[in-house]
């Protein structure tokens, strides 16, 4: 089944033969070659299979996989996504964390739940909080898939991530799943002119119990051609939530940064996890990630944790709040940009505020259960959940249930957010949705700038030839990373 | 102590016939599965049919559970999980019935083919390792009522609130969920042992097979 649906959707039978006929070790050498660009390479990457991509990254060391990831990057500027979750479901901080993180840098957002039923309001406060720090961050909800394309189609997100494709038939078939009816829902997403890709990783298959004796990266690597053929423009992957298995093996970290190059050899958008604990040792915590980090991807973690660990509802990061100020320093350290930035403390009370406001002007607006403005004072200054009221959760769920019941949408958030004044905020919701109708941020890699610009692979496309090419920090931009507030001026002595 | 409970409760009880008020709903209703269990038998009773019974809570149990693997991955032995399980259903005046999923070891699954098996539309699905579902038979298959994904979370006293939240839900009351617990240093610590169990569960999956009615004898 999955080697049909590959042969059938995922390989370029034009060139297959021609592709297949190179040496691996010829083409490992084509990958870290600056004389050959990007385009070269996806041209053959895409008519291989599955095994011969594997044979070719397998000749590679991890430094020659950076190298080559700092040229097959789909987007020439990397970025960054966050997750914005806690353990009580509070959309109050929900809000305020999103419209924190927004300021940080995130250009895209993803939240889960802890009780299924709060994923409506997890869902509008994320979205709405988010805009409230920077317009044109792009959000999701991580749920299950029949009710996160629902929010999707209502306005409520404008994204979604966690279609998950499998290596082995049996796991498919175990999630009720087949490569087909994959390919079904991405055209649902396609359909409503709402962005998404498709997740994998390596280790899935076992913790699933049918890896079938193959190799780990093999069965990404399936995954992955899966993931093209059935038409998504990106996929998430890096073994993410099943981290534990391959960093549990040798050479189990090199194969997750193979993953993600195979990924973005068959030019697709690649979130590359960096996302989930797998180790108590901060010392491997990091080096982990700077395989992503120093040659940057599309995102760089899928996502960083922008609440404290505790609160990390995709039951930890290997990233999280606490951690914004080292994260700033590394890349001030090694002059990388890993799409964040320092920031002062009145900016991110002030955006804080901002949002827990606003949601509780649209929760009294659609007639949803009272935030307090004791919730809107600890949201302001919360580090986590712990230090947020508790609020009626049996009142909220049957809300949560009420407000889809009644078909709220998007829209309606935009009309309670302009009657409520927060016109501004109003204004970057409805542009959001506007999005959906043009369908620009559907192509690969895509996100938004804060007027809404989309910037993608057709637009910003990669185009590494060697030094000072393709992305290159620019002053301005550099001026932001190496400003971090802790910095001690020499006059001052 | 015990003497004092059942003194207490055949007092409520009393109280409650004056007002005439039904006393399943009191949360104390009695408990047919002893407190010092040391053991379970799970005698196969032939393939599990559809409950008629708008009282009951169906408990689907993983193929290897309580069989080929006897604890938790944080070691609580299955026959105090189930005995929990089932003290809470009745503890809410309903009753449990346990059957065995043999076509799968994905809890999401176990957990709806067991709500769909029950007389009441609510089940319960646990796998060896530990990991519990709530569901409801008219839910996508992986929505759920209530989900503990994180096994070593899971400690007795958090399946007798699973239970007694699974009883109230087929009730058709709306708890209060049980409260959700995080430890973001649970998957470095137990993931790889977790595949392993989950192998080992999955080794057991009889592919189509239909589920089997069991009768559990505590010991």
């Amino acid at each position: 089944m999955l080697d049909s649906f590959i042969a059938d959707h995922a390989i370029n039978l034009q060139r297959a033969e021609e592709a297949m006929a190179i040496d691996s070790l010829e083409f490992a050498r084509r990958l870290v070659d600056i004389n050959i660009p990007r385009g070269e390479i996806v041209k053959y990457t895409t008519a291989m299979t599955p095994a011969k991509v594997v044979e070719v990254v397998g000749n590679l060391t991890v430094l020659e996989m950076m190298m080559a990831v700092n040229k097959m990057r789909s987007r020439r500027i990397p970025s960054n996504q966050c997750h914005v979750t806690n353990v009580k479901d509070h959309p109050v901080q929900i809000a305020a964390d999103a419209a924190e993180a927004a300021v940080r840098g995130f250009d895209e957002m993803e939240t889960t739940v802890g009780i299924t039923r709060y994923a409506p309001f997890n869902a509008l406060a994320l979205m709405v909080g988010s805009q409230v720090g920077r317009p044109g961050i792009l959000t999701q909800c991580a749920i299950e898939e029949a009710t996160e394309l629902i929010l999707g189609m209502r306005g409520l997100t404008a994204y979604a991530e966690t279609v998950s494709v499998y290596g082995t038939e049996q796991v498919f078939i175990d999630g009720d799943d087949t490569p087909w009816s994959k390919s079904f829902l991405a055209s649902a997403y396609a359909s409503r002119g709402l962005k998404m890709r498709f997740t994998s990783g390596t280790g899935s298959e076992v913790q699933m119990g049918y890896a079938e004796g193959k190799s780990m990266l093999y069965l990404e690597a399936r995954c992955l051609y899966v993931t093209k053929g059935a038409g998504s423009q990106g996929t998430q992957n890096g073994s993410v939530s099943c981290v534990g298995v391959p960093a549990g093996v040798p050479g189990g970290i090199r194969a997750i940064l193979a993953e993600n190059l195979i990924g973005m050899m068959l030019d697709l958008e690649c979130a590359s996890s960096n996302d989930q604990t797998f180790t108590h040792s901060d010392l491997r915590r990091v080096a982990r990630s700077l395989m992503q980090m120093v040659p940057g991807t599309d995102f760089i973690c899928s996502g960083y944790s922008a609440t404290p660990n505790y609160d990390n509802m995709f039951a930890g990061s290997n990233w999280d709040a606490d951690d914004y100020d080292d994260w700033n320093v590394i890349q001030r350290d090694l002059r990388i940009d890993a799409g964040l930035r320092p920031v002062t403390e009145d900016v991110v009370v002030k955006v804080r505020n901002k949002a827990a406001k606003v949601i509780q002007a649209i929760f009294e607006e659609l007639g949803l259960p009272a935030v307090t403005d004791q919730e809107v004072e600890a949201a302001t200054y919360a580090h986590g959940s712990k230090d947020m009221p508790n609020r009626n959760v049996v009142e909220d769920l049957k809300a949560a249930e009420e407000m889809m019941a009644r078909g709220v949408t998007g829209l309606d958030v935009v009309k309670a957010l302009y009657k409520r004044g927060f016109e501004d905020v109003a204004g970057s919701v409805f542009s959001l949705l506007k999005q959906r109708v043009a369908g620009d941020y559907l192509h690969t890699s895509a996100i938004l700038d804060k007027d809404f610009k989309v910037i993608s692979s057709v637009n910003d496309p990669n185009d590494y030839r060697g030094p000072q090419t393709g992305y290159v920090i620019s002053d301005a931009r550099w001026e932001e990373i190496r400003n971090i507030p802790n910095a001690v001026n020499p006059e001052d002595f | 102590m015990k003497l004092n409970e059942q003194l207490i409760r055949s007092v409520i009880e009393e109280v409650l016939k004056d007002f005439n008020l039904d006393t399943s709903s009191t949360g104390s209703a009695a408990v047919s599965v002893p407190s010092n269990v040391e053991g379970l038998n799970l005698v196969e009773k032939g393939e599990a049919k559809k409950g008629t019974k708008s009282d009951e809570v169906v408990i689907g149990l993983a193929p290897a559970f309580g069989v080929h693997q006897t604890r938790t991955i944080i070691d609580i032995p299955h026959y105090k999980v189930l005995r929990e399980i089932i003290a809470g259903i009745e503890e809410e005046g309903l009753k449990a019935r346990v059957v065995r999923v043999n076509r799968t070891s994905d809890v999401a699954f176990i957990s709806h083919d067991a709500a769909k098996l029950s007389g009441s539309g609510v089940g319960i699905g646990v796998q060896s390792k530990g990991t519990t579902v709530i569901h409801q038979k008219d839910l996508f298959p992986l929505g759920n009522l209530e989900l503990f994904s994180q096994a070593p979370l899971i400690d007795e006293e958090t399946y007798r609130a699973i239970g007694k939240n699974a009883a109230k839900y087929a009730k058709g009351e709306s708890p209060t969920p049980v409260p959700v617990r995080n430890d973001q240093m649970a998957r470095p610590r137990y993931q790889a042992k977790a595949a392993l169990l989950h192998i080992k569960e999955t080794e057991h999956v009889q592919l189509g097979a239909k589920p089997v009615e069991l009768d559990a004898q505590f010991k």
